[in-house]
């Protein structure tokens, strides 16, 4: 199953110009409590997916909405002359297709 | 119980609203209508040039509504971060539709005009005495920088407003504020738990955006108590359930739990989302931890530039199996060629990019699938220090892009589609964002002179 059939929304968003935060919103407490207990999205897999410093990820459990929010600083200032996505919105690509089994 | 009831007209002033749902919403008499009209979610253009993300006309429209309805309530009207990044120039534009619109609906008010724009020599001050710090993956920053900005702007806290409101304004209008002041001032003024006015403050301030499902912009309500606040869609088309409420928290901040505000931290880890019907949420629990010491976020912005752009693509399958090497070697000949124009030492007055869409053209550097389909975009880039300049190589460019052959091909080939004549876009100065950090300043007002003003007609 890929992770996108188990969440309501999966988006990537500025979190400011300098910060890049992802939401990975579940549609149960049962499948945010596996994926969370799984450690299916880890610092590592964002660091190794992403081409970033995995001391620089930082995963955050949020129970209350039964989410998993990943934030990353973004390797180009938003709207920078090599930026590709000013407001951060379509860099989430690669966990919605995240296999989970 | 001591209650302040919040109206937010918009997510963003500009963006709209319903007539028939601020119309309700004033029926559950708000003590002040608010709206945020500010980001930096559109990039640096904004803050570097002095534009902004509305027409004057979407303001007007938005700002028109507000004012008609706080004045017949006689209940002040609050708009922070005026038309996008809420420099002295973007302030004045917003002043100058308010009192447009007071002069057409025949309005009279105390106006407030909170200057969020910073001086430089103040500025270099603060660095000097070390009163300036980065943020989170901040750039440098020296004078240097802070010459080189053309705009820099603070973020307000909730003091100014509160001020402005205390000398009797019925409508403020501010340069940048943190979203949330705008929001939280008034209740904080009447002495509401800050807890509370904050988190309440916080949701209001995307308009409608906690709804479950936010079809369209539109205004939202809040009744703000000491122990709790309730959520209350004044639109019968939507609602909000706890999770929707709860899920706000998440949107464009690196984390959920905590809010850095310019007096203190919001901390919502203990916060309780509970449905009071199938369409309110009541929300309890929060804390809020006044900090040490007060801070105000910068943001500048700082000319990087003027470019000139090309799309074009490629459908050929010859060119596109050996793409890579081919798009390589393109670059390579057309430097030449531009040194060859200009001579040796041109290559320190221009850059000249290429983004491959198909390829990796959204996610850059961090792309980890890099295979392409039966066509690709290509966008080549250049930036100058002069548009023309920018436009005269990208002219260069164009020519060797579009006859750059393979070796399968014999005689002269045209590889690159152009859906345009000029192939080359003049895209004028392009901007970046050049701070972030925080200012400890004096006092909470000493970044905001206000102006006071009153309007009659």
């Amino acid at each position: 199953m890929k992770l996108w059939e188990m969440t309501r929304l999966i988006r990537s968003k500025n979190a400011g110009p300098f910060e890049l935060t992802f939401d990975i919103i579940f549609k149960t407490t049962t499948g945010y409590e596996k994926v969370r207990d799984a450690k299916i999205i880890s610092s590592r897999w964002v660091a190794k997916t992403y081409g970033v410093d995995e001391a620089l990820v930082k995963v955050i459990e949020y129970p209350a909405a039964n989410a998993i929010k990943v934030t990353i600083p973004r390797p180009i200032i938003s709207g920078d002359i090599l930026d590709s996505d000013v407001y951060g919105g379509q860099q989430h690509g690669p966990f919605v297709e995240l296999e989970i089994h | 119980m001591k209650e302040v009831r919040v109206l937010s007209a918009t997510g963003m002033l500009g963006s709209g609203f319903k007539e028939d749902t601020i119309r309700r919403a004033m029926a559950l008499k708000p003590h002040f209508i608010g709206a945020d009209s500010g980001s930096t979610d559109p990039g640096p253009h904004y803050l570097g040039s002095g534009d902004s993300m509305f027409s004057s006309a979407a303001y007007k429209r938005d700002l028109r509504l507000m004012l008609l309805a706080g004045r017949s309530a006689g209940i002040p009207v609050i708009v922070g971060s005026a038309c996008t990044s809420g420099s002295d120039i973007h302030l004045e534009r917003l002043l100058g539709i308010a009192r447009e619109i007071a002069r057409e609906e025949k309005l009279s008010f105390r106006l407030g005009a909170i200057h969020s724009e910073q001086n430089k020599d103040y500025l270099k001050d603060k660095l000097r005495d070390g009163k300036i710090r980065p943020l989170e993956n901040a750039p440098h920053l020296d004078e240097d920088v802070i010459d080189r900005s053309t705009h820099i702007v603070g973020m307000a806290g909730a003091e100014p407003f509160i001020e402005a409101l205390e000398r009797g304004c019925d409508v403020i209008i501010a340069g940048r504020s943190s979203d949330t002041s705008i929001f939280a001032a008034v209740p904080v003024m009447h002495g509401i738990n800050p807890a509370s006015a904050w988190h309440a403050a916080k949701i209001m301030e995307c308009g409608a955006a906690c709804m479950v499902q936010r079809k369209y912009p539109d205004c939202n309500f809040a009744i703000v108590r000491d122990d709790h606040f309730i959520i209350d869609a004044p639109n019968p088309d939507f609602y909000c359930d706890p999770d929707s409420v709860a899920s706000h928290n998440l949107y464009e901040n690196a984390s959920p739990f905590e809010l850095i505000e310019p007096s203190g931290v919001l901390d919502t880890r203990q916060a309780r989302y509970e449905a009071i019907s199938d369409r309110a949420v009541r929300v309890s629990g929060s804390t809020f931890r006044k900090s040490d010491q007060y801070t105000i976020k910068l943001e500048g912005a700082e000319l990087a530039g003027y470019q000139s752009i090309i799309i074009g693509t490629v459908r050929d399958p010859l060119i596109l199996r050996q793409l890579d090497p081919w798009l390589t070697q393109l670059l390579i000949t057309a430097k030449q060629r531009i040194e060859g124009i200009y001579g040796v030492g041109i290559e320190k007055q221009y850059r000249l990019d290429l983004r491959v869409i198909g390829q990796n053209a959204t996610m850059g550097s961090m792309e980890p699938e890099r295979t392409i389909g039966h066509e690709v975009g290509l966008l080549f880039q250049v930036t100058a220090q002069t548009q023309e300049l920018a436009t005269a190589i990208m002219k260069s460019v164009s020519h060797i892009a579009v006859h750059f052959p393979i070796p399968e091909w014999s005689g002269l080939i045209t590889s690159i589609a152009y859906p345009y004549s000029p192939a080359e876009i003049q895209r004028g100065a392009t901007y970046r964002f050049n701070m972030n950090h925080v200012v400890v300043p004096a006092t909470p007002l000493e970044m905001f002179p206000i102006e006071y003003s009153e309007v009659r007609y």
